[in-house]
């Protein structure tokens, strides 16, 4: 079983937010390259090749770890984009690779039989067998699990796997199996797998109109909000759409995931590592949610009263949710 | 490559008394040559459809269709990765994988790789080729330079859908019981009411996106008839139609015509345009899925 402690796995889209996350005591800091092979790929994000060894010098020394997301799916006849960013990071000294691609996981394997791989959420591996399928074909060492599974559900994986896996914490959340999701492709063009973009800022219009404000993507109204609502970003699954002459956040509410509250549940599912989603968002957001958690993860080992925490702010529609963890959600 | 026509799983939750007899007049009256059957959305529905497969199936062959065994897209629960697992033995037919679970030790049986199984690139599809994928029918996400490239690597027979809503998502979730108000566990299997999918329109009432059980597709439907001349030249010849509630032996007909070269493909798509559905053929353009570009 787990006699580690639970990791804390934080995000950073710009060396001060991995400064911030390293500072506040994250167990390992994920990040991607500035291109497409990382499903983030937004204006103004993620690190080029010098950053990434910048990044190693200050968080090595500090005992922080650093993992490189290459999750997107390489496009046929331009796999040396994905392929590269695989060597770089290796060259570089990065401690862990997140890879969703089976053709990449293949080429990783195969080109750097020592590198430690993790199996991203994108490549959607939802029970023990998928799961075998890539630890004994490419020697992957971590799992990153969909959010398609209850606590009970993992902590039974859990028992029949002998990989470790990292499940999100904290965060935005994807209805949809991740990696399987094709509706920003089919609204806007661009594509999660693909591209490593959802809903991109470029598609989006915010429209005023008397006291509401309606906001779009790619000509598709995805919500309207009246003067006291908080409006948010026109994410395309979690806006409000009218189905059978009702109209609800049919997909998602405007919620964020939130487990902090539930960790001893949490460790005794016997997850290793915990993840928090937002390599979008900015340093404040990286120190508190990390901060938080830090203390939390602190408290629970040390058998003491954790401090208060209220994430509420920084949480998409000011509330949270168990999600997919709990099965009321499906 | 001969090109072929395939019938994909039907993806609703038709009566099983509908679903039946559509299957039987499949086998009867159409001119396909290969018929994916099993429930790939809902392990919930199975029970109800399993029922009436071996009936169908014999028909089938009867009528010299190949059967193919479809499976989950999204596999989670004990039961369905035991129902899954009850197929490992299943030596008649060949498999659909539309999720990595049965493969975890294949034994380099021949398999179909499902459209569910992220396969974007030669050397994703080497893997599955290597480990004994004999026909494999690609994401539809794919552009046609794509397309193109997985064509000349491949050494199994590529298939891609060229009619029907695309099935863009899938969620532990089900969005048909949530617009219910209902959850999963308790759906009263309401999905059974929308043969086609439940439409998901915007505030604004933009025909948006379809309901599908815990699937979410397209609220266009694909066609690529006017395509089907540039894929064959590409060397992919599978041509996947998935069942939408309206005369799918005309619709296999039509493409029918378009491959044997009895009809100019922009004429056929025309015919088609009969009101049924918004058509769309963005992806293989490589702009929004949503788009239609015309001939």
């Amino acid at each position: 079983m787990n006699a580690a402690r639970l990791e804390i796995i934080c995000p950073a889209g710009t060396p001060a937010a991995l400064t911030t996350a390293v500072d506040e005591g994250a167990d390992a800091v994920y990040l991607g390259f500035r291109d497409a092979t990382n499903a983030r790929n937004f204006p103004g994000l993620n690190f080029s090749r010098d950053e990434l060894a910048a990044a190693i010098a200050y968080a090595r020394p500090r005992g922080t770890e650093i993992f490189i997301a290459i999750n997107t799916f390489a496009q046929a006849g331009h796999e040396a984009l994905w392929r590269q960013a695989v060597d770089d990071a290796v060259r570089i000294g990065a401690d862990a690779l997140i890879l969703a691609d089976t053709g990449l996981l293949a080429y990783a394997r195969d080109k750097h039989p020592d590198a430690r791989l993790h199996l991203s959420v994108q490549a959607s591996a939802s029970t023990a067998q998928s799961i075998r399928f890539y630890t004994r074909r490419f020697g992957v060492r971590r799992v990153v699990l969909p959010r398609v599974l209850t606590l009970k559900e993992i902590k039974a994986l859990n028992d029949d796997i002998e990989v470790e896996t990292e499940i999100f914490a904290f965060g935005g959340m994807c209805p949809m199996a991740e990696g399987r999701c094709s509706l920003s492709s089919y609204i806007t063009g661009k594509s999660p797998n693909r591209d490593g973009v959802c809903s991109p800022a470029s598609h989006v219009a915010y429209l005023p109109e008397d006291d509401d404000l309606t906001t779009q993507l790619g000509g598709f109204t995805i919500n309207r909000f009246a003067a006291d609502e908080r409006a948010g970003y026109p994410t395309l699954c979690k806006g409000r759409f009218r189905a059978q002459d009702h109209v609800s956040y049919i997909f998602e509410d405007p919620v964020s995931l939130n487990v902090l509250d539930r960790l001893p549940e949490i460790v005794a599912s016997g997850v290793t590592a915990l993840k928090i989603e937002g390599r979008q968002r900015g340093k404040a957001y990286v120190r508190e949610v990390v901060r938080s958690f830090r203390q939390g993860v602190d408290a629970f080992y040390a058998q003491t009263p954790a401090p208060p925490s209220d994430l509420s702010r920084l949480s998409e529609g000011q509330s949270v949710t168990g999600g997919a963890y709990e099965r009321q959600w499906r | 490559m001969t090109p072929s026509l395939s019938l994909g799983p039907l993806l609703y939750n038709w009566s099983p008394e509908k679903a039946r007899d559509f299957y039987l007049r499949i086998a009867d009256e159409s001119d396909i040559e290969r018929v994916f059957l099993g429930e790939v959305v809902c392990s919930k529905r199975e029970p109800f459809h399993a029922a009436y497969w071996p009936e169908v199936i014999e028909r089938l062959e009867a009528s010299g269709k190949q059967v193919i065994l479809s499976t989950l897209a999204l596999v989670a629960t004990p039961r369905e990765i035991k129902s899954l697992m009850s197929l490992k033995s299943e030596a008649d037919y060949l498999i659909e994988i539309n999720d990595l679970t049965l493969l975890e030790d294949w034994d380099n049986r021949p398999f179909a790789l499902g459209p569910y199984v992220n396969v974007y690139n030669e050397a994703t599809l080497k893997v599955f080729e290597d480990m004994g994928a004999t026909r494999v029918t690609l994401p539809f996400e794919l552009t046609r330079d794509t397309l193109a490239i997985l064509g000349k690597a491949a050494t199994s027979a590529l298939e891609v859908q060229v009619y029907g809503r695309l099935p863009l998502a899938i969620s532990a979730r089900c969005y048909h019981a949530r617009a219910f108000k209902l959850h999963k566990d308790g759906c009263q299997f309401v999905c059974d009411r929308h043969p086609d999918g439940m439409a998901v329109d915007t505030l604004d009432g933009q025909p948006f996106l379809t309901v599908n059980g815990t699937q979410t597709q397209s609220m266009t439907c694909a066609n690529l008839i006017q395509e089907l001349p540039d894929l064959m030249q590409m060397g992919i010849g599978g041509f996947r139609l998935s069942p939408q509630d309206v005369d799918m032996v005309a619709i296999a007909r039509a493409f029918r015509q378009v491959i044997t070269g009895d009809i100019d493909p922009a004429e056929a798509f025309s015919r088609m345009e009969t009101g049924d559905f918004a058509y769309a053929n963005g992806f293989f353009h490589g702009v929004e899925g949503r788009h239609l570009k015309r001939a």
